[in-house]
């Protein structure tokens, strides 16, 4: 996060209180409120773009083809004279679920076979072990690329191919929290006061163990959303009538040496959507780790 | 981690923590090596069964596509589902072998990958390794040139940058986040926009000699040099802590020979125990540069494959990468057992 110059407070106060109120607004995480302002907008856009816009996604105006941006198109047009901006906003919604679905299938994936491998009985958690492993040894979007030749490009082979893809790193990482939690004194002492194993299971070590999980679910969605960008600008994702911000980046391709916008907004939205994820994720993970020491 | 003065060189670059080998490590020479042998060897029976494993999920890869597999192949080849006559099957099936039991077949895959026959293409009606041979290079190339520039990068930078009081720091480990997060699609086309159109230092296109290599492996090495930055960083900042350098400052040194000589020695070996996943990242993320800037090698194949649902070509590929992302790997692995003077210990 960057450390922004002391704003100036208001003219009200004495010196020395108006010097310790800039000091303490100099020290907020000023990078997490504008992660979280924008994440608002997008909630806003995903549910109801027409809040946010002027112009129909669709409206063809070919008398305004191609036009950089301007106060009436603020991200410039497409080659029909369609407005950015306006597709951007109502490609939020698809692609937002996009990337939520593709963490939440990576997440809870990852989730049970990190589980087995950290608590099943020996036979199953060993081999769950080695499966994870042998999944780790494809890169995630190579191990993507694979599901989609076998299905097809859609956009749910796009979520389970994104998804299933990131999920060994997350069920390795789920693992290690568990087992942590499991060689921990507070589950010693439950084993020692005779505490069944599904109850020392479900009372102490998951919630101890998946108290990260929500911060590694922010991280994820960040990362899912630009993996499955990527499939689209590969063209092995959602297609290219659809205003999924990947999908928008392909499109605008073809005329990459006429109208830069089409290629550099939709990759900025993405960029931010991923850095806005990846600090609120961030944040939520120091302030868990503090909150357990 | 405990940090003495570098003196003795060569462990020095890449030993973690020279400083806690026990006093009298010398009688202890032979259960040593055979300690080392038998970590060796550990790792190496890992990675054969990782590898075998990988070799299993790719073959029953290519058993998952929907239908009876004659049928789909024939349709994948003419690009349209339609019935397909016994004849033609038979065909088909005798090419491929697939009128044999699957525990055959997965004998007969495992045998082939070993002598290194990745099957034929259900399009080109050649066989995988030839198409992959002939694209290999040109992606090696991209991947290597990657590595050297994010090395380059990456030093440049966390040299400059770290240690150098919060606002600087601030600055440098901002720096590393974002670049290690800039999707590659969005990157490359930014460095084409700007290098490629703008300034027309390089070639927009196919630019198949040094020049056309430059955008393409910075696409690759920028989010690279942010990702071993973070970690470079970091122990960066805590070797400047350390009492060597504060010797060494002592002794009159410079803040810039202090950084040169002594710390960056001890700061990047994180960077290089990440070498294998590098090659991983930069192999894949080859599928997305090599789209973007239009040049040939196993990425562009790869992408065609995955299109045409020309499932051994796409199976080959992605096994080829599994497995030089494992040996990668286990060659660090090695290394590093090798020189970690801990294991006297353990």
């Amino acid at each position: 996060m960057t450390a922004l110059g002391s704003p100036s407070v208001g003219s009200g106060t004495r010196p020395s209180r108006a010097g310790a109120a800039a000091a303490s607004l100099a020290r907020r995480p000023w990078g997490l409120y504008v992660a979280v302002a924008f994440a608002l907008l997008l909630a806003v856009a995903a549910f109801a773009p027409q809040a946010l816009t002027v112009h129909a996604p669709t409206a063809i105006d070919y008398g305004a083809a191609l036009k950089p941006p301007s106060f009436a198109h603020w991200f410039g047009t497409d080659e029909s004279g369609r407005d950015l901006y306006t597709r951007v906003v109502w490609g939020a919604r698809e692609s937002l679920l996009i990337g939520l679905g593709a963490a939440a299938v990576g997440v809870i994936t990852a989730l049970i076979l990190g589980s087995i491998a950290a608590l099943g009985p020996k036979p199953a958690a060993v081999v769950v072990d080695r499966f994870v492993e042998v999944m780790f040894a494809f890169p995630a979007l190579l191990l993507a690329l694979l599901l989609i030749a076998i299905a097809g490009p859609s956009a749910a082979t796009e979520i389970f191919a994104v998804g299933l893809g990131t999920a060994p790193g997350y069920a390795r990482m789920i693992r290690g929290q568990i087992l942590g939690a499991k060689n921990s004194g507070y589950v010693e002492a439950a084993t020692a006061l005779g505490h069944s194993r599904w109850r020392i299971i479900r009372a102490h070590i998951l919630p101890n163990a998946l108290r990260p999980l929500v911060a590694v679910f922010a991280l994820s969605v960040g990362q899912s959303i630009v993996w499955a960008s990527s499939l689209s600008f590969l063209g092995l994702g959602v297609a290219p009538p659809s205003s999924e911000w990947g999908a928008l980046l392909d499109a605008g391709r073809a005329y990459i040496t006429q109208a830069w916008w089409l290629v550099v907004v939709p990759g900025l939205v993405i960029v931010a959507v991923a850095l806005a994820a990846t600090t609120i994720g961030r944040h939520l993970q120091t302030r868990l780790e503090k909150g357990e020491r | 981690m405990t940090h003495t003065s570098p003196s003795s060189e060569t462990v020095a670059v890449s030993a973690p923590a020279p400083g806690s080998a026990p006093i009298g490590a010398e009688p202890r020479r032979p259960r040593r090596t055979r300690r080392v042998l038998l970590t060796i060897g550990r790792k190496v029976v890992s990675a054969v069964i990782v590898l075998w494993g990988a070799a299993t999920v790719a073959f029953f890869a290519q058993l998952a596509l929907p239908g009876d597999r004659a049928t789909a192949i024939l349709n994948i080849r003419a690009g349209q589902a339609q019935q397909r006559t016994p004849a033609e099957l038979a065909q088909i099936n005798e090419q491929y072998g697939l009128h044999r039991p699957v525990i055959v077949q997965y004998f007969d895959y495992l045998r082939g990958l070993v002598v290194g026959d990745f099957g034929s293409s259900y399009q080109q009606y050649r066989p995988v390794t030839a198409i992959i041979g002939e694209q290999l290079g040109a992606t090696v190339t991209l991947s290597l040139t990657a590595i050297v520039f994010a090395w380059v990068l990456m030093i440049v930078w966390v040299t400059i940058t770290a240690g150098r009081g919060p606002r600087v720091g601030a600055l440098g480990s901002t720096v590393d986040v974002v670049a290690a997060g800039l999707p590659a699609y969005w990157l490359g086309i930014i460095l084409l926009l700007v290098f490629g159109l703008g300034l027309r230092w390089f070639p927009i296109i196919g630019g198949t000699g040094v020049n056309g290599l430059i955008l393409p492996a910075l696409t690759l090495a920028i989010p690279l040099a942010g990702f071993m930055a973070q970690s470079t960083r970091a122990e960066f900042e805590r070797a400047l802590e350390q009492p060597f350098v504060l010797s060494a400052r002592m002794r009159g040194m410079g803040e810039w020979g202090i950084r040169l000589r002594h710390v960056l020695r001890h700061a990047v070996i994180p960077a290089i125990t990440l070498s294998g996943w590098a090659l991983g990242a930069t192999l894949s993320g080859a599928v997305i540069v090599e789209s973007i800037f239009s040049r040939p090698g196993i990425g562009s194949v790869l992408v065609g494959a995955v299109n045409n649902q020309d499932l051994p070509v796409v199976v080959g590929i992605v096994t080829l990468v599994a497995v030089v992302y494992v040996v990668a790997n286990l060659l660090v692995d090695i290394v590093y057992t090798i020189i970690d003077p801990r294991l006297d210990l353990s």
